[in-house]
């Protein structure tokens, strides 16, 4: 199976039908895309397929080949956060963090999407993205403020 | 002295078998090298629970079992804090830095913490209960104000000058008046010291306070949104393998026979029997899910009740009475009073649902064991792995990684042993990481319970007589805040058949929903302003306090619309007072809206506003998930919504605005904030239901019905 992740060509052997989230975990040692629940409900291992937001937990390894796959590891360029996350640093609104990779993931997707989306449009947009520690009012605000940096 | 264990609550179940024999420490400087340390002891750690002087020590011969935590600086300069205390997102690693920073003039980057590794830090019984703030935290920011007065007495000695002409500053001691100055770095170089606590040390004031009392980002911020902090399960050891564990389709059930001819022939899987434990190995995750898949196993299922009877069969089984509080006569007053309030409230079970779930990683060594889990007791762990395999602890380190949070719901070791027995038959390190639905099955739940509370208010107004039995949710928070004459309060522990144990605020959640819907009722069916009735039943300024403050804020008294109410709760718990007020619109379907809450918290003395006020949050939305929709749905002893598909949890659309206001107290010393702020919103919403609709809604969570009242 040859996949590109992060703008990097991979071959694994692995069967198209393995969960690209395993793939990356696993065959790729890219960990920083987590389970959270392993059916698409809770965006923990949210990355982008062709700059759109993907839950690789059911996503099959063989339906992103030929596909550009971004990973929370790819979104730093030459040692600079990409403003999403420069924002969310600021902002500090993580407790346990866990849910931080999906949810920047999430907020990068939906910046391409629409470069000044309203707070109803940023909490629509990041509905699948659970973080159990509730932090949700300061991510809102975080992703708010990275749309009109 | 108060002993730890009073401090736990019957619902804490699963620390009942702790064993509190603490590893005796390796001599000190053999484990961190040269430099200079200070050492405290559990006796500070226990002492400082109260507000009694500490007893001066003279003797610098330490009991190495009875150290509790120390700070030490080593040759190279870098500052490090040994500590029991694990991090499970409450950002403790952020504010107890802070506190050590702050006193020995250093800044954060200065200093590492090292957390919860049983081989390197002293014995600590758990992180939970509120208790790092209020425990851990003094006496770090004494031990670190010790440190400073030994860094200075050993640079005076040095210049032979009088310590109180010198001054710490920026990692050095300095003269002012010959510009003399030394690195902490260059004073610990080559020295074996190590000092007990100085009770006497002088501690800098908070209003003089630079770096606590501030808000200081998360320590290793960056890591959390690259994705590069290892979780557990993000881990990888040269040559580890993947666990997965046979479970059996319900509970109480026990295994009758396995088939694991199938599972044993796919390729690179070990299957592990023990008794009714069935696991199996494999070089990736995959190929052991598939084997699992393939293990035909036939199980005995016992008779097990389902949701719809747990209420009555909590009841029925009952069998004793803890009496928690007995005042006057309540009989009494019941037999002479014509309108007795008497209410029964539920409380369904609730799961913690961390993001991340259980996981563990083991390895051996020969006779030597290394664990990392996510877990709030890694000395628990380690217990527990003694006991599993009669191994000495001496053996047994346990390791734990920053975790994906616990809400008090990762307190045991369950995947450590189960990777340490399929690690041992492997001979390799193994990972076994639960799946959400093992998480959601396996784990444990906030109990379940039942609430009986009767009272009786007279015509002015005054609460005369208070009865209220728990039934199996817990004795948290069971006591009550008001002044009434005529009190009966007990507990009943039922042997609940779901496996069950601590939650945020334990059973508070449970017990001020009930207490706190009673006060408002009583105040409502006399016309009183439930805010101005509760006040009259107070004593205690500091709840008085954020009950008037969130009352003003959220405009209490102001007209609402058609179809809307208020409703507010207020509680004390582990040190923190809350009070919570919110506004709802009760459609005619019967839809609820939270339309917004405002709630005053004030905790003492606030070391950092942002993770304080991010705490608060956290604690009142995750409590909305419990007070709306969070229930755990069980049938024959099956937990049949064990996903997040069906077991809905608080997401981006249902936060309504909420506004927080913290009291800053630098008069009183500071306590824990992840637990007391949960308490508030169920009933408040609930109250606020009434008041909208007329309905009484007596059972958690409230919205069972289809979201609808
Ligand atoms: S792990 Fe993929 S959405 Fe939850
Ligand atoms: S910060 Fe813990 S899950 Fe989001």
């Amino acid at each position: 199976m040859n996949i590109r992740v992060n703008g990097k060509n991979y071959s694994i052997e692995v069967s198209g039908s393995t969960s690209l989230l395993v793939a990356l975990r696993e065959h790729l040692g890219l960990t920083g895309s987590k389970y959270g629940c392993g059916e698409g409900v809770c965006g923990a291992c949210t990355v982008l397929i062709g700059g759109v937001p993907a839950r690789s937990c059911i996503t099959p390894v063989g339906s992103a080949q030929n596909k550009e796959i971004m990973t929370i590891e790819g979104l730093e360029q030459n040692g600079k956060l990409h403003r999403v996350q420069e924002v969310l640093l600021e902002a500090d609104p993580f407790q346990c963090a866990y849910c931080a990779s999906g949810m920047v993931m999430s907020a990068v997707a939906l910046l391409e999407r629409n470069s000044s989306p309203s707070k109803e449009e940023i909490k629509d947009a990041m509905h699948g993205n659970v973080c159990r520690c509730c932090t949700y009012p300061d991510i809102v605000e975080a992703i708010a403020k990275a749309a009109n940096a | 002295m108060k002993k730890s264990e009073d401090i736990l609550y019957p619902e804490q179940y699963e620390l009942y078998e702790s064993i509190q024999k603490p590893v005796t420490r390796r001599n000190f400087f053999r484990l961190v090298g040269g430099g200079v340390g200070v050492a405290l002891t559990v006796s500070d750690v226990l002492a400082s629970t109260l507000t009694s002087d500490l007893k001066n020590r003279e003797s610098e011969n330490f009991d190495d079992s009875t150290i509790a935590a120390w700070i030490h600086i080593n040759e190279a300069g870098r500052i490090v804090v040994y500590t029991g205390k694990v991090e499970v997102g409450q950002n403790i690693r952020t504010s107890l830095t802070q506190i050590v920073a702050e006193e020995l003039r250093v800044s954060v980057n200065d200093i590492d913490m090292i957390m919860g590794d049983t081989s390197l830090v002293p014995y600590d019984r758990g992180t939970f209960g509120s208790l790092t703030t209020p425990n851990m935290s003094p006496i770090l920011r004494k031990a670190a104000a010790s440190l400073r007065e030994v860094l200075v007495e050993l640079a005076a000695s040095q210049w032979k000058v009088s310590a109180s002409s010198l001054r710490a500053e920026g990692g050095k001691v300095m003269q002012a008046s010959s510009r003399k100055s030394v690195t902490y770095q260059q004073l610990a170089q080559g020295k074996k010291i190590l000092k007990p606590i100085n009770d006497k040390a002088a501690l800098t004031p908070p209003e003089k306070w630079k770096i606590a009392g501030q808000s200081v980002q998360k320590i290793n911020g960056r890591d959390f949104i690259t994705g590069k902090h290892q979780y557990t399960c993000d881990m990888v050891l040269p040559g580890m393998m993947y666990g997965k564990i046979l479970r059996a389709p319900a509970y109480g059930a026990s295994l009758v026979s396995a088939d694991t001819q199938k599972a044993k022939a796919i390729t690179g899987v070990t299957v592990v029997q023990d008794g009714d434990f069935i696991g199996v190995v494999s070089n990736d995750s995959q190929s052991a899910e598939r084997a699992l898949w393939e293990i035909r196993a036939e199980w005995k299922t016992t008779p097990q009740p389902s949701r719809e009877v747990i209420f009555n069969y909590l009841k029925e089984r009952a069998s004793s009475a803890r009496t928690e509080s007995s005042k006057g006569d309540v009989d009494k007053v019941f037999a002479a009073s014509k309108e007795v309030l008497m209410q029964t409230f539920h409380v369904n079970y609730i799961a913690h649902a961390p993001l991340e779930p259980r996981a563990a990683v083991a390895q051996w060594e020969g006779d030597k064991l290394t664990v990392w889990i996510g877990t709030q007791r890694p000395f628990g762990v380690q217990e527990e792995l003694e006991r599993h395999f009669r191994m000495s602890k001496e053996n047994v380190r346990v390791i734990m990684p920053d975790t994906g949070s616990g809400y008090g719901g990762k307190h045991t070791g369950e995947t450590a042993i189960e990777a340490a027995r399929l690690s041992k038959a492997v001979g390799k390190p193994v990972k076994v990481v639960w799946t959400r639905e093992e998480e959601f099955k396996w784990a444990y739940f906030r109990p379940a319970g039942v609430i009986d509370a009767k009272s009786v208010v007279d015509a002015t107004g005054n609460v005369t007589a208070w009865e209220f039995h728990n039934y199996n949710s817990g004795a948290a928070g069971i006591q009550i805040p008001y002044e009434i004459e005529n009190q009966k309060i007990q507990f009943h522990p039922v042997d609940s058949p779901l496996r069950q144990g601590s939650y945020r605020a334990l059973a508070a959640t449970a017990n001020v929903f009930a207490r706190e819907c009673q006060m408002n009722d009583m105040a409502v069916s006399l016309n009183i302003d439930p805010v101005a009735f509760r006040i009259k039943h107070l004593k205690d300024d500091r709840l008085i306090k954020v009950l008037e403050t969130t009352a003003n804020t959220f405009g209490w008294t102001k007209p609402k619309q058609k179809g809307r109410g208020y409703g507010i709760a207020c509680g004390f718990e582990k040190g923190g007072y809350t009070a919570l007020a919110v506004e709802v619109e009760v459609a005619a379907s019967g839809a609820v809206n939270v339309l917004r809450i405002v709630s005053a918290f004030e905790c003492g003395k606030i070391i950092n506003p942002r993770h304080l006020r991010s705490q608060v949050i956290g604690c009142i939305l995750q409590g909305l998930g419990g007070a709306l929709f969070e229930m755990v749905d069980f049938k024959d002893g099956k937990m049949i919504n064990p996903s997040f598909a069906n077991y809905r949890v608080p997401r981006f659309s249902d936060i309504p605005p909420i506004e927080i206001i913290l009291i800053d107290r630098p008069d009183i010393r500071s306590t824990g904030a992840g637990e007391a702020p949960i308490v508030g919103i169920a009933p408040a919403i609930r109250n606020a239901i009434y008041d909208a609709s007329g309905k009484k809604l007596n059972n958690l969570p409230l919205l069972a019905n289809r979201g609808r009242i």
